[in-house]
């Protein structure tokens, strides 16, 4: 058999690697169940990424964040000041 | 932050836990296998015998099966990230997703292109361009693990950024300091030659299989001469780069190392448990003594986390107390530590009101505080000193199953090459049982060393910055749980298709590895 020489040698080769599969059908079936469930039900449907639900720009996803990392926080500090004091 | 449920937590880290390990499956064996099969393919470019191309070739096929069924269930986590972690996602910015992205394009793409070449470009390329495909798929899959694991590494180490309380993301000032910490160089080469032994174990074990059966007799010598020589490598260098690992942490990350080695109290001289059965319900303030039953080894401990038997290494107890003896001065306690922390959230919500006030000598005031007391940012979220305390008897346990198992397997490895050698083992059928059923003891071995990584550094999400109290976020338990059984149903269906069809192809033997 000769070698590929040209990148259309290298197309036909990857043409007829699928087209010759065996049991590797039964992976590539495999691999294309398991992305059509992560990427067309789990993904849409049981993943939806939060803050570019919920926000549109980079700055509302921003304040958002930061309003939850500074939540109920006060209190605490006033705590810690007057401790101090 | 105080509201979120604590089963929200515990649902959201199981879930990513269940993930991570089933991900983490498949993930060891095309590290492992990817070396084994390119130096059998080497040695066939190398001596031209045909029996090495066999060889290489069945092997590449069980490569095949595995990366075929663990393909893109790391993405899963991705999917988490943005769900159940947005908050955490949100926060590290672009110091996670620069290693990602390069993952993404970089080596993905790198593994993607050439094992093409590998499965369907025998007989069509030449015998060097196959080989060079070969290694770079097995390069290429390395390379994603690297990329991984310096993300993961800067969870456990943050170095290399800055926050900026203006966008409330860490970005990156130093990409260098992130590729190349300490915490990053041994994380890879600790993980990548830990899986050596794995794909290793799993070559013997199958060899054993056959001579079991009496078939493929000189294919599972040669299998199993090659697998004993990188399986007792990747071991040695193993022990090398996780003393080295624990050195990190030690320095690092020391109530791990203190959960680790159930050190409730810490001093000079202290030694290191070979075996023990920990107290139970022993809280890290009482008076009872931590072990029921312990072999101690003396002075081991400081030595290991200090490079000198008469070191000093803190337990728990220590630890949440402070007042011990480091280098920068005397350690904080916890609860000082809670009160920078508070200090540094309070810096940063007088910053964000003197920006709405577009007074910038108030945001720089804030700004400063906020920098002067950041390093201590995750403490403020923390209701109890208690909360920076792992689970001392998962961590403990697991690092004595993974320790225990290296020193097994490192023995497995040299009695089975030496028998091989000598031309016995084939012979040797309680051997070659042992070999057999010390597949599953592989992945138990490869599991616990992540359950030691991941569940040590708890509750930390990114140490000392953000724990998972506050890196989660804020949906309703329910939904959680149900991806957690949606995932469990997947993984394991995903488990079983791959153990199948493995079985199948393995029975079939290397007599029809030309075909895919």
């Amino acid at each position: 058999m000769g070698k590929i020489k040209s990148f259309s040698g290298f197309i036909a080769m990857y043409i007829d690697g699928f087209k010759n599969l065996t049991w590797g059908k039964a992976l590539w079936i495999i691999i294309i169940v398991k992305l059509f469930i992560m990427f067309a039900i789990l993904k849409p449907f049981f993943f939806p990424n939060l803050l570019n639900q919920k926000f549109a720009t980079e700055e509302e996803k921003s304040e958002y964040v930061l309003d939850k990392l500074t939540e109920n926080h006060n209190t605490n500090v006033k705590t810690i000041k007057n401790e101090s004091d | 932050m105080n509201q979120i449920d604590v089963s929200l937590i515990d649902w959201s880290r199981a879930q990513f836990a269940l993930t991570a390990m089933y991900h983490w499956l498949f993930v060891p064996l095309t590290l492992g296998l990817g070396v084994i099969m390119s130096i059998m393919e080497t040695l066939y470019f190398r001596t031209k015998n045909e029996k090495w191309k066999r060889t290489a070739k069945f092997w590449m096929k069980i490569f095949g099966i595995n990366f075929a069924v663990g393909v893109a269930t790391g993405i899963i986590l991705e999917f988490e990230f943005g769900t159940n972690w947005s908050n955490y996602s949100f926060f590290v910015g672009d110091i996670f997703g620069a290693p990602l992205a390069i993952e993404g394009i970089f080596a993905f793409f790198m593994e993607a292109t050439f094992i093409a070449v590998m499965f369907f470009g025998w007989n069509k390329v030449s015998k060097g361009f196959h080989l060079t495909s070969t290694w770079l798929t097995t390069i290429g899959a390395t390379l994603s693990a690297l990329w991984i694991l310096v993300a993961n590494a800067w969870m456990q180490y943050p170095v290399g950024m800055a926050f900026n309380p203006d966008t409330a993301r860490n970005e990156m000032v130093d990409f260098w300091a992130v590729a190349l910490s300490p915490m990053a160089i041994n994380k890879f080469f600790h993980t990548v030659i830990s899986s050596w032994m794995l794909g290793a174990t799993v070559v013997i074990g199958i060899s054993s299989w056959f001579l079991l059966k009496k078939r493929e007799k000189e294919f599972s010598l040669d299998s199993i001469k090659v697998a004993t020589v990188i399986g007792t490598l990747g071991i040695l260098l193993s022990f090398y780069s996780g003393d080295e690992s624990a050195y990190q942490v030690a320095q690092k990350q020391p109530m791990k190392l203190a959960a680790m080695e159930g050190l409730y109290e810490g001093g000079n001289n202290v030694s290191l448990v070979g075996v023990g059965v920990l107290t139970p319900g022993k809280a890290y303030n009482d008076t009872k003594d931590p072990f029921v039953f312990d072999i101690p080894i003396p002075g081991m401990l400081s030595f290991l986390a200090t490079r000198d038997f008469n070191g000093y290494v803190p337990g728990v107890k220590d630890l949440v107390d402070g007042g011990y003896d480091t280098p920068d001065g005397k350690a904080l306690s916890v609860a000082e530590k809670m009160q920078r922390g508070e200090l540094a959230k309070t810096a940063l919500t007088d910053y964000r009101i003197a920006k709405k006030a577009k007074d910038e000598r108030a945001m720089v005031e804030a700004k400063q505080r906020l920098d002067d007391n950041f390093a201590y940012f995750g403490y403020g979220y923390f209701k109890s000193p208690t909360d920076a305390i792992p689970n001392i008897p998962m961590v403990f346990y697991a690092f004595r199953v993974m320790v225990i198992l290296g020193g097994y397997f490192l023995l497995l490895f040299i009695v089975v090459w030496f028998f091989n050698h000598k031309k016995k083992f084939e012979n040797l059928k309680w051997l070659q049982y042992v070999c057999l059923w010390s597949i599953p003891l592989a992945y138990a071995c490869s599991q616990a060393g992540w359950i030691v990584a991941e569940v040590g550094r708890q509750p930390w999400a990114i140490q000392d910055i953000l724990p998972v109290m506050a890196a989660v976020s804020d949906i309703p338990t329910s939904s959680v749980q149900v991806t957690f059984f949606i995932f469990l149903v997947l993984f394991t269906t995903l488990l079983i298709a791959e153990i199948g069809i493995l079985v199948k192809q393995i029975k079939i033997g290397p007599e029809k590895s030309d075909t895919i």
